[in-house]
């Protein structure tokens, strides 16, 4: 079902664990779809003075592709520029794990989410600009998060 | 570390015994009659045919050999007694329960006759997967035509109070209808014993081939055939004879009738060790299903904090195989009717691992099994947000 770059990232997993002190953290999921990720982010500068991700640590609970999906995520935007990070989406994700089955595409979402936003939360945080598309993730990360609780109801 | 080979998923499917493959093997080729025909090559396989049904009756303690039809699934077997009766007997009523833990095709072939005007009643059941006969008793209408009750289910091996309720069916004249498939050649089955009118067992659980199953229906039970065409089977279900396959099937239950004592005896002693050592070894595990009235095959548990897929996969790359009850490991992405039946949360569900044994499974299968899950779930552990 998965390949074998997958079954990589999920036996041995990169950058899993806490930062203490982060300097922002993305939560996403909920516990009763089955997927909950959380991201932590410590932002440095690099040589040019521009704001980069210089630590990122995951942790998830969920299948073979949420903590394949955290792991690769957390590969692509270590290091990257804020700017870069933000440019991460789902399908170069997807392409980096070379592939994911169908039913399991919804699972690698939550890990972009995850990350975007603990961004979101650093600049917030931080009071720095946050641009229209970060905003409307965030709003869209909301939105998902209300249907969900709703779908669940019975369960809170 | 070495990779073994694992096996620990019987009660999805098992491999055909040497045995019985062997009793098979001349029906594909020089014993390949059609069972319907008059020359000596029909007669030869029409001879076997009966053999297997004659091994079936007895095993079932049914009076009559004529009571067993042979299908092609456990799936259709279920079908043919869950819509056959509801046709069948419509005009008296349309009224049929089942349990809240049934196998997913009792239960679609109930959600589709709902669809068809049919009144469908699930029985609850105690956090054990326990039914209380006394509940069916309340549930049963004037116009209720049919009670299909699982002898014991397919996840968490809880056993059914098949013979209470029975007599409950047969003191109010209602049909009583059992899927039986992980019971069936393991733990004793006598239909009179346990009044049921109908007893759905397959092929496949017992190391026999695929694509053999029967139906059990006592002489005088009106039912309607769901495939139509020659007089196969009585009448009841057309479609050439698969032969083979339920001479196949015939000889496994020979043999496992023959073993059953002393199996059933050897694989509850590998299950106690199992449940035993898991729930020792490992913090935050529960049993899933009753602690005694549990088939002697299966084991089933939960662990906080982790996935079922990822507990699954990771088994995998060892070589053990099982499977879960999670949203994840599932096509339809929900968690298991079953577990929540029970009265688990979504999330406990989802931590949930089944491992059931069978004939090849040695003690020393158990001791790696022991050693490798502790790691799992200490792995996942580490990775899952909700441990400190």
């Amino acid at each position: 079902m998965y390949n074998k770059k997958v079954l990589q990232h999920f036996k041995s997993p990169h950058n899993f664990g806490k930062i203490k002190n982060p300097d922002g953290i993305g939560k996403v999921g909920n516990i009763i779809c089955g997927d909950v990720m959380w991201i932590y982010i410590k932002i440095g500068n690099n040589k040019k003075g521009e704001e980069i991700i210089k630590d990122i640590k995951f942790e998830t609970y969920g299948c073979v592709a949420a903590l394949a999906s955290s792991s690769i995520v957390t590969d692509l935007a270590k290091g990257k520029t804020i700017e870069q990070a933000l440019k991460i989406n789902q399908e170069e994700m997807i392409k980096s794990l070379g592939g994911l089955p169908p039913i399991k595409t919804h699972c690698s979402i939550l890990a972009v989410d995850a990350l975007l936003e603990a961004i979101y939360d650093y600049s917030i945080k931080n009071k720095k600009i946050i641009s229209k598309e970060l905003e409307k993730h965030h709003k869209r990360v909301e939105r998902e998060e209300k249907i969900i609780e709703e779908k669940y109801k019975e369960w809170s | 570390m070495k990779v073994i080979k694992t096996y620990l998923d019987y009660a999805a499917t098992t491999p055909v015994d040497p045995r019985v493959l062997k009793a098979m093997l001349p029906y594909f080729t020089e014993k390949f009659g059609n069972s319907v025909s008059l020359h000596s090559f029909g007669e030869e396989a029409k001879r076997a045919l009966e053999k297997s049904r004659s091994i079936m009756a007895k095993t079932l303690n049914a009076k009559n050999e004529n009571e067993i039809i042979f299908t092609s699934s456990a799936t259709e077997s279920n079908n043919l007694a869950i819509k056959g009766m509801a046709f069948a007997n419509q005009n008296k009523g349309k009224h049929i329960i089942i349990s809240s833990i049934e196998h997913s095709c009792v239960l679609n072939s109930a959600e589709w006759l709902k669809k068809q005007g049919f009144k469908i009643t699930k029985i609850k059941v105690d956090k054990y997967g326990v039914i209380n006969p006394k509940e069916i008793e309340k549930a049963i209408r004037k116009d209720t035509i049919l009670i299909s009750i699982i002898h014991a289910n397919n996840e968490i091996g809880t056993i059914e109070p098949i013979e209470e309720i029975g007599n409950i069916c047969e003191k109010k004249k209602i049909y009583f209808h059992t899927d039986a498939v992980q019971s069936f050649a393991k733990i004793p089955i006598d239909v009179q014993k346990m009044r049921v009118d109908l007893l759905t067992a397959s092929s496949h659980k017992l190391y026999g081939p695929k694509g053999a199953a029967l139906l059990y229906i006592k002489k005088g039970t009106n039912i309607e055939p769901l495939i139509h065409g020659g007089d196969h089977e009585f009448g009841l279900r057309a479609s050439t004879v698969n032969v083979p396959a339920i001479v196949g099937f015939g000889k496994t239950v020979e043999i496992c009738e023959k073993e059953m004592k002393k199996e059933s005896k050897r694989l509850s002693k590998l299950r106690d060790k199992l449940i035993n050592g898991v729930l020792k070894k490992i913090s935050d595990s529960y049993l899933n299903g009753h602690p005694k009235k549990r088939l002697p095959n299966n084991t089933n548990f939960r662990f906080s904090y982790v996935e079922g897929e990822a507990i699954l996969m990771d088994l995998n790359s060892y070589g053990i195989a099982g499977s879960s009850g999670s949203a994840c490991s599932s096509e339809k992405l929900e968690p298991s009717h079953v577990l929540l039946a029970c009265g688990l949360r979504p999330e406990q569900a989802h931590g949930s691992l089944r491992l059931t044994m069978g004939r090849w499974t040695k003690e020393k299968d158990i001791n790696y099994t022991l050693k490798i899950l502790p790691k799992t779930i200490k792995k996942l552990r580490k990775i899952s947000p909700y441990v400190q």
